[in-house]
């Protein structure tokens, strides 16, 4: 097979061994529950539960607060114990419901639909919407807004992220391996709402067996192809994805892809939208990868929305040494979280932790001009002279210099011998170029 | 639960390089051409290689002082600066000059401009060149003969023995003691040719026989293994080639610099002399070409960022290198063409930052 990429990119150890052979174990109920009513772009879902009500597994505890927004449900059945602000998956305290178990797990009746591809696409988007589904990759874009598109952009081609490019995740991987029927089924789906030709699913081929496994269900489809992809940072980005698939650019400037006819979902996304159509299931459980070097049994785990990652670390017998950092996501674009405390929300693919001497922070030194961070750029950039325009409060300059491109990827920071902070000083310029856009609306 | 633990922002994974580790890795490259400079020049090479790096190293640590700033003389940078001062001046130069060389490199070329990644220029061409132009007599007569070669591959042998008879002091002394580079200038100055001898046809032959041997495989073959004369650090082709391709196989260098330079170089050699391939080889491997192209030009500091930029610096120290040997009044321009390119880095720069990944084209 002929392997496709993308220009730039950088080659971290990937370390998928800790966690790439463990079947994906059910992670046993949690006695309590603390769902973020933020686990998506969008506006935030708003409660409709007060404390102290009983709620079964699977019922609908908040309404999406707009269009691009999603409801939430209750991963487990207990009582409404709370609705407060807690700890959330990208590092700070956001308000969310907790959950007090009863232990039994009683779920809401959910109906069956095995002739879920007879549904009309309308009706199809109407369950994945009030399945409370959004991406399931990272970023946390509401499905069935995506499964939306303007008229004027019409789609052709539906490309399914088996990627997994983050060093340490496996869960994408152990979806494939493990559910690999119903990705396909979940792709049909898609691509029959958005009445799109091609479908695709591209995996890295440090995953052979899985390319082998999907490229085997795939086999009779004429539509729907295994693309092998090189072993490359990032090559599960959205839009270096789509070029490596399709040769197509997505326009630069806050472009989408569906500007180029194209929508890309998660595998793990892919899955949920089969539940959601065929068993009426809404999204409360994800597979979670614990890992790490110092974790004693990394595992993939199916674990409940709302999950707090301490018990998760404690079903994978805990740390063999004093823990440096716990990352929320992978190591390259994850988040550095103060607590354990923390639950998984719908985006978390991954729990990374490291030693002490792995979380070492590094001094930044003085920028030597030596290009690293414009070769590896995937997106063309030029990554130190933005973060010197921001570092100065050259904001305008740092917006013409193609700060909003930036995907935060972190190939820069990761190759500059100097160590600079780069992916940080330009979120600190996106920030701030967003406040003055606003202020000028 | 304790909330001990690190928060900082992504990326949490680092590929491990430093600024450290890139400058010792240019030194551990440069190795292998310090063993050919002992092997060819003896053992003082080492010791005026020693004098460079601990002189700039030293005067690097002074300066940090007065000025209050942390000592930085460990991460390799200073040292590097020192030793390609004594890398690109004769092995035969007193110690002091090598000293006064590096001083000047990090005192002027490196700190007063700020330091570390703010100079313009290459710090150690700006110490040669400093050196060159105060003691010109110092830095360019005298060049020390390999210990089993010669210092340009003519040897006085091969002149017939009528044309020794009546060959002019000055020719003499070219033969004997002056860089295959600078005879190959005298060769293309006809007014120097027609006073080698005092008979025309013999001035006619001579210059045949000599810009033969010149360029000449046996010639090549030495200038390529090192038995031939030359600045310290420059000697040994094959010795830079191989600490070269360890920096390119690491990443620390790139190819684009060394490549576009060394074959601008190699197309101009053939074009000037007459489409001859030995002559364009003669040009790459005779005087520093290779050195700067590997090791000077690369200077991360005074080098584009951008890959278009990197080739156009290439083909822009390529096409002076040229210039300065067959028109200019020095026989070597790999320094200055090197120079003059840095100071053109910020506009190469700012006029080849790639497209944005799916720009629209205006």
């Amino acid at each position: 097979m002929r392997l496709k990429s993308f220009p730039g990119g950088v080659h971290p150890h990937d370390n998928k061994h800790f966690s790439k052979n463990a079947q994906v174990e059910e992670m046993p109920l949690p006695g309590k529950v603390v769902i973020p009513l933020s686990q998506h772009i969008g506006a935030p879902a708003k409660p409709i539960v007060q404390v102290g009500d009983k709620v079964l597994t699977g019922q609908q505890i908040a309404e999406p607060g707009g269009f691009v927004s999603i409801p939430m449900h209750a991963s487990i059945s207990g009582t409404v114990s709370k609705i407060d602000l807690f700890p959330h998956p990208i590092g700070n305290r956001q308000m969310a419901i907790e959950i007090t178990g009863d232990g039994t797990d009683e779920w809401v009746t959910l109906e069956d639909n095995p002739d879920f591809m007879n549904l009309s696409p309308k009706d199809m988007k109407e369950k994945i919407a009030q399945a409370g589904i959004c991406g399931m990759g990272g970023a946390g874009f509401p499905t069935h807004v995506k499964l939306s598109p303007p008229a004027e952009n019409p789609i052709d081609t539906v490309i399914l992220n088996g990627v997994e490019c983050e060093p340490y995740l496996t869960s994408d991987y152990r979806v494939m391996m493990e559910r690999g029927a119903d990705i396909v089924s979940g792709l049909k789906a898609i691509m029959k709402i958005l009445n799109a030709a091609n479908g695709y699913i591209g995996i890295e081929v440090n995953k052979k067996d899985a390319i082998a496994k999907m490229s085997q269900l795939v086999k009779g489809e004429k539509n729907i192809q295994v693309v092998g992809l090189k072993l490359k940072y990032p090559q599960g980005a959205e839009k270096q994805l789509i070029y490596a698939t399709t040769k197509r650019k997505v326009p630069s400037k806050g472009g989408l892809p569906l500007a180029v006819g194209v929508v890309v979902q998660n595998v793990g996304t892919a899955v949920a939208v089969y539940e959601a159509l065929r068993f009426g299931k809404p999204l409360i459980q994800r597979v979670v990868t614990m890992t790490g070097k110092i974790v004693k049994n990394p595992k993939n785990l199916r674990t409940r929305i709302g999950t707090p990652m301490s018990e998760m670390l404690a079903f994978c017998s805990g740390t063999k040494s004093e823990i440096g950092k716990v990352i929320s996501g992978g190591p390259m674009m994850g988040i550095a979280i103060p607590t354990l405390d923390t639950p998984v929300g719908k985006g978390t693919s991954g729990i990374v932790i490291l030693d002490p001497k792995e979380a070492r922070k590094d001094e930044e030194n003085v920028c030597l001009h030596c290009g690293r961070c414009v070769d590896v750029c995937p997106m063309d950039l030029f990554p130190a002279q933005i973060a010197a325009c921001v570092r100065t409060e050259k904001w305008e300059q740092a917006d013409k210099s193609g700060l909003t491109d930036c995907m935060k990827c972190g190939s820069c920071a990761y190759v500059c011998p100097a160590h600079i902070k780069l992916v940080q000083w330009i979120e600190i310029g996106k920030q701030k170029v967003a406040e003055m856009q606003r202020a000028k609306k | 639960m304790d909330n001990k633990f690190v928060v900082s922002a992504a990326p949490h994974l680092h590929d491990r390089t430093s600024v450290s580790f890139v400058m010792w890795q240019v030194v551990i490259a440069l190795i292998p051409a310090m063993i050919a400079a002992v092997y060819f020049f003896g053992f003082h090479a080492l010791l005026l290689t020693l004098y460079g790096g601990v002189a700039a190293m030293a005067v690097e640590a002074l300066i940090q002082k007065c000025r209050k700033k942390p000592i930085t003389i460990m991460d390799g940078s200073a040292f590097l600066t020192g030793m390609l001062v004594a890398f690109n001046l004769d092995a035969g130069v007193p110690w002091w000059l090598t000293v006064i060389g590096a001083v000047f490199a990090i005192a002027i070329g490196k700190h007063a401009f700020g330091g570390l990644g703010m100079n313009p220029m290459n710090p150690a061409l700006l110490g040669r060149a400093f050196v060159l132009a105060s003691w010109p007599t110092l830095v360019t007569s005298g060049w020390m003969h390999t210990l089993k070669g010669s210092i340009n591959g003519i040897k006085v042998t091969d002149i017939p023995i009528d044309s020794l008879a009546t060959i002019s002091p000055k020719a003499y002394t070219l033969l004997t003691s002056a860089t295959p580079l600078n005879v190959a200038k005298s060769m293309r100055d006809t007014t120097f040719v027609q006073s080698m001898t005092t008979n025309a046809s013999q001035n006619t032959q001579l210059h045949d026989l000599i810009h033969n041997a010149l360029i000449s495989s046996q010639n090549i073959q030495h200038l390529f293994w090192g038995n031939i004369g030359g600045c310290l650090g420059e000697v040994s082709a094959f010795a830079l080639l191989l600490g070269a391709l360890w920096l390119i196989y690491n990443h620390i260098i790139e190819w684009r610099i060394p490549v576009s330079y060394i074959l601008t170089v190699f197309v101009l050699g053939f074009l000037m002399d007459g489409m001859s391939v030995s002559s364009a080889m003669f040009q790459v491997l005779a005087g520093g070409v290779i050195l700067g192209a590997f090791y000077m030009a690369t200077d991360p500091v005074t080098s584009p960022m951008t890959k278009t930029g990197r080739i156009i610096f290439g083909i822009g120290c390529g096409v002076v290198t040229i210039f300065i040997r067959y028109k200019g009044g020095y026989p070597e321009g790999v320094c200055y063409s090197i120079l003059l390119m840095n100071l053109l880095v910020p506009l190469i720069d700012k006029y080849t930052i790639p497209r944005a990944f799916g720009e629209v084209k205006k």
